[in-house]
């Protein structure tokens, strides 16, 4: 909320100061430029990477700046589907337990140390290795034998043949034995001085202000465009944007007031910079306690359903810049059920539902069941999107006679005193739309012990069965078909109402080429070593 | 003098330790640890590695035990990691075998700060003394009157608000001023020169912003202790012998009239290493206030406890060099004539 109340006013400030800004020579940012290497490029990112091992880091910043450093062996293409990166093939065995990975010939650390087999095997003990600090470690635990029959192949066996396999080798990076044998992983300077494969490579790291990456000319596919990446620390996204105006930064992500309402409102700035909008990587949702009356009544949750009008949210909370969804996953994604719609908007229908599970209006509009209200509590984190979309819901639920408060809690205790304990009626909260459609986690009905993720408490025998199968099935036709019926249990169920899932906004100086617009699924950033900036336009302060 | 100093300093310890005591159980009040976390609500993270990391930790012990760990490591003067995935030291940097340092948070952070809220406490204190000496010769004029108002509005006004335009105003339309953070791109290639003049760029507007809001409070403070003292009697005699108007107030009034600042300079010790997150965020500074701000979002209870031992060591520091200054400075209070 604050940070809203700052830009709020902060726009305001800048109709007041009428800019007087003279432009002392005009680029034509669209002309047509040749491709060569060189140049930097500035993006501001608001908090600072952590450890650039990813395995031990959690949070986002360290997983960019990360990324472009180190390579897993395969990784996803602009479509999302599976693409070779260290390997150049992979095979699944028959019994779908086996699978073998080739890697590339003549793979190099930056160091100039050859890459191998021994390289991932020694990253799998590592992530496996109990003293190793990884919440990540239990999808690789699965994985009863590891071997290396030679230095370009590396092969792996399951118990049982697990679906989600690739995906968790597509995000596990592999880091180099030579150096980090004799290393303590979890206390070690290599989180802040990694040696990696990929496009790039640590140049420096100025504590809290940036980090600076450049090409790694050893790079197993060739340096990229762009010869030098500078991340810097700017937490507040106002000063983000007045860096960006200022032509100090040429990379950042915007929110919907700065893409719907200030861009539109400065001609300036279009000249000089492009929008990108992708569809981010998570959804909203309205999750019921299901443990507790009323929202143990399917007719209830399905009402509320109906009385939620997600347009409105996505407009009002969105700018518009969100699609709503039926499942858990990608709209346009494999996983995604064409089949699905979300619940309309229908109050009238919500109040049918209602009045089937008993609840009748008296004479002041309030819904009643045997004398008492239908009346609860929605708690969401300190997150300004979240906030607001509470704020809406609230009033939807007033008209048909629902009594809602809010309730607003900082991340922390949110967790600890009212998801674990389980203490609460419906939360306002997010899940990611992940590429694996693996949600066993959230949703099988063993998972709801405290600290799990299936903390309201969903359980449906058919859905728990779909979840075993699609764990275990690697054919991704039928898989396909697993999952869309598994969405399709749980939009009927309605242990969550799915609100929205936002577009990620990005605003880049023209002077970065390369882009592609519209964005494909997997993002822009996911070709950023495609990347180039023409010589005549870039910067000139920064020496090479 | 040397019994009452010893005594002083003595009484430091049950002192510190009891604020230690206070904040760490305060501390502990809050829900939730550091494996609860915002990127830890992922459902690929076990709970049972969350579990692991409570153990390591000792996050598992009560919390009287946790503080007795705590107490022992901090009498060796070992302040200990930060939990989070870093792990940097809290306080003082460390080599590994191989001769890697690992620069401690504090370390990192404390610098920045200071350096600013000292040029901050500078200008603040000269450019009050200035204002105050003024309105209180010129008092109940328009000159008095609009100082006064000055102040009061600098007071009032929202200082991100006012950082915000001002960077637009000098950084966007005008392009004098670098917008945030403390070093320009480039900057490991100017000369040394060039380096420190860079630094006073990006240091003009966090630090005037910073400085705005104090002058209110010591500029009035002059203000009055400068009426005071203009009406006192050796003031007039002062003036009865025929002294230039300029010497009574610059030299004997204004002398006595700053001298109450000493305590409130003593007392402003501990507010050296604290700092804005509010400014810290808008101008991209890594300061104390910001690492606090994320230390406690994150519940990294050694960074937390660190800053917080720190700052209570400074505060009483602080206080007592106050009173020594005092004591220094006005030969009534050393002679025991007034308290």
């Amino acid at each position: 909320m604050k940070k809203f109340l700052i830009f709020t006013i902060f726009i305001y400030s800048l109709l007041l100061i009428s800019c007087s800004k003279k432009d002392s020579e005009v680029i034509d940012y669209n002309k047509k430029f040749m491709i060569n290497p060189g140049g930097s490029l500035i993006n501001a990112m608001t908090g600072e990477p952590s450890n650039l091992i990813a395995m031990i880091a959690g949070d986002s910043a360290s997983s960019a700046i990360a990324g472009n450093i180190f390579n897993s062996l395969i990784k996803y293409d602009e479509n999302l589907e599976y693409a070779p990166d260290l390997a150049e093939s992979w095979q699944i065995s028959n019994n779908q337990k086996t699978i073998t990975f080739k890697l590339k010939k003549g793979l190099k650390w930056q160091d100039g140390k050859p890459l191998t087999s021994s390289d991932v095997l020694f990253t799998w003990k590592l992530i496996t290795n109990p003293n190793t600090r990884t919440p990540y470690a239990s999808d690789y635990q699965l994985v009863i034998k590891a071997e290396t029959p030679n230095p370009l192949t590396f092969q792996i066996t399951y118990a049982d043949s697990y679906a989600p396999a690739l995906d968790t080798w597509a995000s596990l990076h592999i880091l180099p034995k030579h150096i980090l044998e004799n290393e303590d992983i979890n206390n070690t300077f290599f989180s802040r001085n990694p040696i990696g494969s990929s496009y790039y490579k640590l140049d420096n790291w100025i504590s809290g202000q940036q980090v600076t990456l450049k090409a790694n000319e050893k790079s197993i596919s060739g340096p990229p465009f762009i010869k030098k990446l500078i991340s810097r620390i700017i937490p507040d996204t106002s000063s983000q944007f007045l860096e960006l105006t200022a032509d100090n930064i040429d990379v950042m992500n915007i929110n919907p007031i700065q893409y719907q309402r200030v861009f539109p409102a400065k001609k300036d700035l279009q000249r000089k910079i492009e929008l990108y909008k992708e569809l981010g990587n998570g959804y909203t949702y309205l999750g019921f306690n299901l443990k507790k009356a009323p929202f143990n009544d399917i007719k209830v949750r399905q009402a509320l359903n109906y009385a939620i009008d997600k347009d409105e949210v996505i407009k009002g909370v969105l700018l518009g810049l969100g699609e709503s969804i039926s499942s858990p996953y990608k709209p346009g994604t494999r996983w995604n059920n064409p089949n699905l719609n979300p619940y309309p908007y229908n109050p009238k229908k919500a109040l049918k539902l209602l009045n089937k599970a008993g609840y009748i209006k008296n004479d002041k509009g309030i819904l009643l069941k045997n004398g008492k209200p239908l009346k609860f509590e929605i708690i969401t984190n300190q997150n300004k999107q979240r906030e607001m979309t509470a704020v809406l819901i609230q009033r939807r639920l007033q008209e048909i006679g629902v009594e809602v408060s809010i309730r607003v809690i900082e991340w922390a205790s949110f967790v600890n005193r009212f998801i674990k304990t389980g203490d609460f009626d419906v939360v306002v909260l997010g899940w990611s739309l992940s590429l694996d459609p693996d949600q066993y986690n959230i949703w099988h009905s063993s998972q709801q012990g405290p600290g799990q993720f299936n903390f309201l408490g969903y359980s449906n025998k058919n859905v728990d069965k779909l979840l075993e199968v699609g764990r275990k099935e690697l054919n991704i036709l039928k898989r396909e078909k697993i999952y869309h019926e598994f969405s399709k249990y749980l939009l009927e169920d309605s242990p969550i109402v799915y609100l929205y899932a936002g577009y990620s906004l990005s605003a880049v100086h023209k002077r970065v080429k390369g882009i592609k617009q519209p964005s494909p699924p997997a993002g822009i950033y996911h070709n950023n070593y495609d990347w180039f900036i023409p010589k005549p336009l870039r910067r000139n302060e920064i020496m090479e | 003098m040397t019994a009452y100093l010893i005594k002083r300093i003595l009484w430091m310890i049950p002192m510190l330790i009891g604020i230690s005591l206070i904040s760490f159980f305060i501390m502990h009040l809050a829900p939730g640890d550091v494996t609860s976390n915002e990127s830890s609500f992922n459902p690929r993270a076990s709970e049972e590695s969350r579990q692991k990391l409570r153990e390591l930790y000792n996050l598992d012990k009560p919390v009287i035990i946790q503080y007795g760990l705590w107490l022992k490591r901090i009498i060796e003067l070992d302040f200990g990691n930060s939990f989070a995935s870093h792990q940097k030291p809290v306080l003082w940097e460390r080599k590994d075998k191989s001769g890697n340092i690992t620069k401690g948070l504090i370390q990192e952070s404390l610098p920045i700060t200071l350096m600013i809220n000292l040029l901050g406490i500078f200008i603040i204190f000269t450019i009050s003394i200035c204002l105050g000496t003024l309105s209180a010769v010129r008092q109940n004029t328009w000159v008095d009157r609009s100082i006064t108002l000055f102040v009061f509005i600098a007071f009032a006004i929202p200082g991100f608000w006012l950082a915000l335009l001002l960077m637009y105003w000098t950084g966007v339309s005008n392009q004098w001023l670098p917008i945030s953070g403390l070093h320009s791109p480039g900057f490991e290639n100017l000369s040394s020169f060039g380096q420190f003049i860079d630094l006073l760029k990006h240091l003009v507007l966090p630090v005037s912003i910073s400085s705005l809001s104090g002058l209110a409070g010591i500029s009035l403070y002059v203000r009055n202790g400068m009426l005071d003292i203009l009406h006192q009697d050796f003031i007039t005699t002062a003036r009865s012998k025929g002294l230039q108007e300029n010497k009574i107030v610059f030299i004997h009034a204004l002398k006595n009239a700053i001298l109450p600042l000493i305590t409130i300079i003593g007392l402003s010790i501990p507010g050296l290493i604290g700092g804005s997150v509010i400014a810290e965020s808008i101008f991209a500074i890594p300061g104390m206030g910001k690492l606090f701000y994320d230390s406690v979002l994150m519940r990294d209870f050694p960074v937390i406890m660190g800053i917080l031992t720190i700052g209570s060591v400074l505060t009483l520091i602080g206080n007592l060099l106050a009173d020594i200054g005092y004591a220094w400075a006005d030969p009534r209070v050393r002679k025991g004539l007034v308290k």
